[in-house]
């Protein structure tokens, strides 16, 4: 028998850099297949690929035996392949029944029949479990999660014989993804296949029968049994080699330097609260937790990017005024946030203007920028860092994730910081690249500077940090050396008490 | 690329991006950001040496104008030429092109702080309005009876306050720049109107009408002005931390926020600056109407963005040239002169405008795909 869905060699190129180059998939009535990759591996691209927004340049794909290339998303919906994206492309403006049948209402003369479509929704809605949506609530009133089950019952309104998911689980609190499970057994109980995305080894292991894995826009892997291929094996697969980054140890022992900042009761309703620590000048103190932890809002709110509403900051004594970014730099701060693109970066400036941007009052007289002078200084640090190409005047869309962060390290670096907050620093930066930033944090760290970093992944912040904070719902659980616990004990803290 | 680039020669003709695909933002607290593939770095690397063989030959030509200037001068001279044919010899006068210069430096003033606004992120809607105000309030016969310092202070603090109030709604009162100046506009010709009961008001201090009289070296001082104007503003927008900043906020708020730059304050700082533009802009319209009007500036708005937008800035912010915007103004005023010396009819001149306003919209789409 035929598979459901074929894929064999896909090549799929953009200007510049080859997303896809030779992907393998395949896909059998009825499973839950689920496709690994780090970022970047090109989970994304192929999905788009699949579903008609991306043509492929070379390859074969087979839907249910027959060579296809579907032209347009809505051309794939019709053949039964329907995606979920993260962004659920729902319209919030609408009820439920209306966005289920979007493109598709049942009409008769062009009225649309109101009744038949609330009745025909709610029938989906009852085969996916879920009776307690109403056909006639505006989705914008819904949850992530119910939004998603929209999606769904969307999805089997063109009678998708093939889900595919990117990433269902990333906005869902633990109950709504066991939900979520359900729901998809539901489905594969009918026969409809579920391409799952995700990169939670332990989400896999429950809900996966088979996995893929994507590594460089290479397939590595192909239909693994999801439950029983060992997790090294898994890892090793998605990164090419064994987990044991190059962490560079501190050349002095750490936590001698003066204390640097201190962090009191910090509180922020809804997101976390009564956070205190601190770190020294030459530590390195890494904050793990899940996403939606509150450990993003906790150094947000540190740098006074979000206002605190209790508790407060100290830098070198002296108490910041909550709530001001400018405060925080000018006391010595510096972040590079979570969101690079979005969040730290002028995308379509210049490098070294992005790098400047913190130390404009520097290079100015009354207003007035010394460009040259500002642009040597910038073209210093830059080098000092090798940013590749090394080019000041690149504009900074064209660089690399891992020589985008390192113009945002610069920044900080030409500003001269005091205590310097990074949040991801290696999220969307290639393997090669990490180990150059953990390096550089650790000679910053080492010519004094407190580092306080937060990241998902645990091996990172145990490997770089000198102390670590489990963050859990809201609150820091557990504070200690990072040489005195282990992944397996991080991995406890952070999750338990998190499964509902 | 623009004047803006101008002391980044290498800048000019943009590498491709190595990243053709859109990049998903994952909603607040998502792990899924779509990154960049693992060894992407070394490919942007090698995409990056073959962009760069031929980038240093390039960078006068990119230096010179820029492509969408380079265009809009092309526009320029062929309308120049179209008038030389057309007028029998009256177009390429002296007088004819002072004139030309003249009706565009009103307009232009205004544009002048449009730029800022728009590549700032934001948009003024209230322009036209506020200049009416300006010289409404500048004119009363109380104003007047203080004489010309008076009331060119009135109209450039009119202006101003009026655009701080835009700026703080705006910035403080984190309220949409559409709705807030499109309230202004309303409320601010309302006020115009109520203060001058709908009456036009005379000038009867010659000094505000010397203004426009007086001419240097046979130019006349409103054309000096509108140089002063553009000149002061290309400086400040290109030279400036406050220009730099500018570009920063409308290219990414959120970014410029987390580098330290106090954006709010320098939001309602850029709706005080186009204020004090339309204030200008009110004492010139003062001086050379010898009145001051509730009906002054109407429709100025419209004109000013379609001057920005042909001017090659980018409506969402970020980027954007002045002089393109000035270049935006001087095809306007150069085709309204080419009616009125053809006897054409105003109506036809209008469709001609929003014809010219879509041509320029589309070439540069051609040429940014061409360039990025």
């Amino acid at each position: 028998m035929a598979s459901l869905l074929t894929v064999s060699g896909v090549v799929k190129e953009f200007p510049g850099v080859r997303a896809l180059d030779g992907v393998d998939l395949e896909v059998e009535a009825g499973e839950v297949h689920c496709l690994l990759g780090q970022n970047g591996a090109g989970k994304s691209t192929l999905i788009k690929v699949l579903s008609g927004a991306h043509t492929a340049n070379s390859g074969e794909i087979r839907w249910k035996g027959e060579h296809v290339a579907f032209p347009t998303p809505v051309a794939a919906l019709r053949a039964g392949l329907a995606t979920i994206y993260q962004e659920l492309d729902l319209v919030d403006g609408l009820s439920v029944a209306e966005n289920v049948f979007l493109g598709h209402e049942p009409s008769a003369l062009g009225f649309s029949r109101r009744g038949e479509m609330n009745e025909a929704a709610a029938a989906l809605l009852k085969r996916l479990g879920h009776e307690d949506i109403r056909p006639a609530r505006e989705v914008g009133s819904l949850s992530a999660a119910g939004k998603q089950v929209v999606s769904m019952a969307r999805a089997l309104s063109h009678e998708a014989q093939l889900i595919i998911m990117d990433e269902p689980s990333a906005v869902l609190d633990s109950g709504e993804v066991d939900n979520l499970f359900r729901v998809i057994r539901q489905l594969t109980a009918d026969g409809v296949a579920v391409v799952y995305i995700s990169h939670r080894l332990d989400e896999i292991r429950v809900i996966g029968d088979r996995v893929t894995v994507l590594k460089d826009g290479r397939t590595v892997a192909v239909g693994l049994p999801a439950r029983s291929t060992p997790t090294a094996e898994v890892v090793r697969l998605m990164t090419g080699r064994n987990v044991e980054y190059a962490f560079p140890r501190s050349a002095a022992p750490a936590a001698d330097g003066d204390e640097i900042l201190r962090v009191e009761g910090l509180g922020r309703r809804g997101e976390f609260s009564d956070v205190s620590f601190s770190v020294h000048g030459g530590e390195i103190v890494g904050l793990a937790g899940l996403v939606g932890s509150g450990r993003s809002e906790i150094v947000e709110t540190v740098f006074g990017a979000r206002k605190s509403d209790s508790g407060r900051v100290t830098v070198d004594g002296r108490v910041l005024r909550r709530g001001s970014v400018p405060a925080a730099i000018r006391a010595g701060l510096g972040l590079a946030p979570e969101e690079r693109k979005s969040q730290g970066l002028l995308l379509f400036e210049p490098v070294y203007r992005n790098v400047s941007v913190s130390s404009l009052g520097r290079f100015a007289r009354a207003g007035f920028i010394a460009t040259a002078r500002e642009m040597a200084e910038a073209a210093r640090v830059t080098e000092e860092l090798d940013v590749r190409p090394a080019d000041p005047r690149r504009v900074v869309r064209t660089l690399s994730g891992g020589n985008q962060q390192k113009v945002v390290l610069a920044r900080w670096l030409l500003r001269g910081c005091r205590l310097l907050i990074l949040d991801e620093p290696t999220r969307g930066v290639d393997v090669g690249a990490r180990t150059e930033i953990y390096r550089l944090v650790r000679k910053l760290a080492d010519s004094g500077v407190g580092v306080l970093m937060v990241s998902s992944e645990i091996p990172e912040v145990l490997g770089l940090a000198d102390r670590v904070l489990v963050v859990r719902e809201g609150r820091v659980v557990h504070t200690g050396d990072a040489s005195e616990i282990d992944e397996s004990k991080v991995l406890d803290l952070v999750m338990e008490g998190a499964v509902a | 690329m623009s004047e803006r680039t101008d002391g980044s020669p290498g800048a000019a003709p943009e590498a491709r991006p190595p990243v053709g695909r859109t990049s998903t933002v994952a909603p607040s607290g998502g792990t899924g950001v779509e990154a960049p593939p693992v060894d992407e770095h070394t490919r942007v690397e090698e995409a990056a040496a073959v962009a760069g063989a031929d980038r240093r030959p390039s960078w006068l030509v990119g230096r010179l104008a820029g492509v969408r200037s380079l265009g809009l001068v092309g526009v320029l001279v062929i309308l120049a030429i179209v008038g030389v044919v057309t007028t029998d010899g009256q177009f390429l006068t002296t007088g004819n092109i002072l004139n030309i210069l003249v009706s565009a430096s009103i307009i232009g003033v205004v544009t002048v702080g449009m730029t800022f606004v728009i590549i700032g992120g934001g948009i003024d809607l209230s322009v036209g309005a506020l200049v009416a105000l300006a010289s409404v309030w500048a004119t009363t016969l109380q104003t007047q009876s203080y004489g010309p310092v008076v009331m060119v202070i009135t109209a450039l603090l009119v202006g101003m306050a009026a655009g701080l109030i835009n700026g703080g709604l705006i910035a403080y009162g984190r309220l949409v720049p559409f709705i807030v100046t499109l309230a202004m506009l309303v409320s601010a010709r309302g006020l115009a109107q109520a203060m001058s009961d709908r009456r036009t008001q005379l000038v009867t201090v010659t000094e505000i009408n010397a203004i426009a009289t007086t001419e240097v070296f046979g130019i006349p001082l409103l054309v000096y002005l509108f140089a002063a104007v553009v000149a002061v503003g290309w400086v400040v927008l290109n030279r400036t931390t406050f220009g730099r900043r500018t570009f920063a906020i409308g290219g990414n708020a959120e970014a410029a926020r987390l580098a330290g730059i106090d954006v709010r304050r320098h939001t309602a700082l850029l709706y005080v600056l186009s204020g004090l533009c339309c204030g200008i802009a009110a004492v010139m319209i003062m001086a050379r109407t010898t009145t001051g009007s509730s009906t002054h500036g109407d429709l100025y708005e419209l004109d000013a963005i379609a001057a920005v937008i042909i001017g090659g800035t980018l409506l969402t912010g970020g980027r954007g040239t002045l002089i393109g915007s000035i270049l935006g103004v001087l095809v306007f005023t150069t085709i309204t002169n080419l009616f009125v010396l053809n006897n054409l009819p105003t109506e036809v001149q209008n469709i001609a405008k929003g014809l010219i306003i879509i041509a320029a919209v589309l070439l540069q789409r051609r040429s940014k795909a061409a360039s990025t």
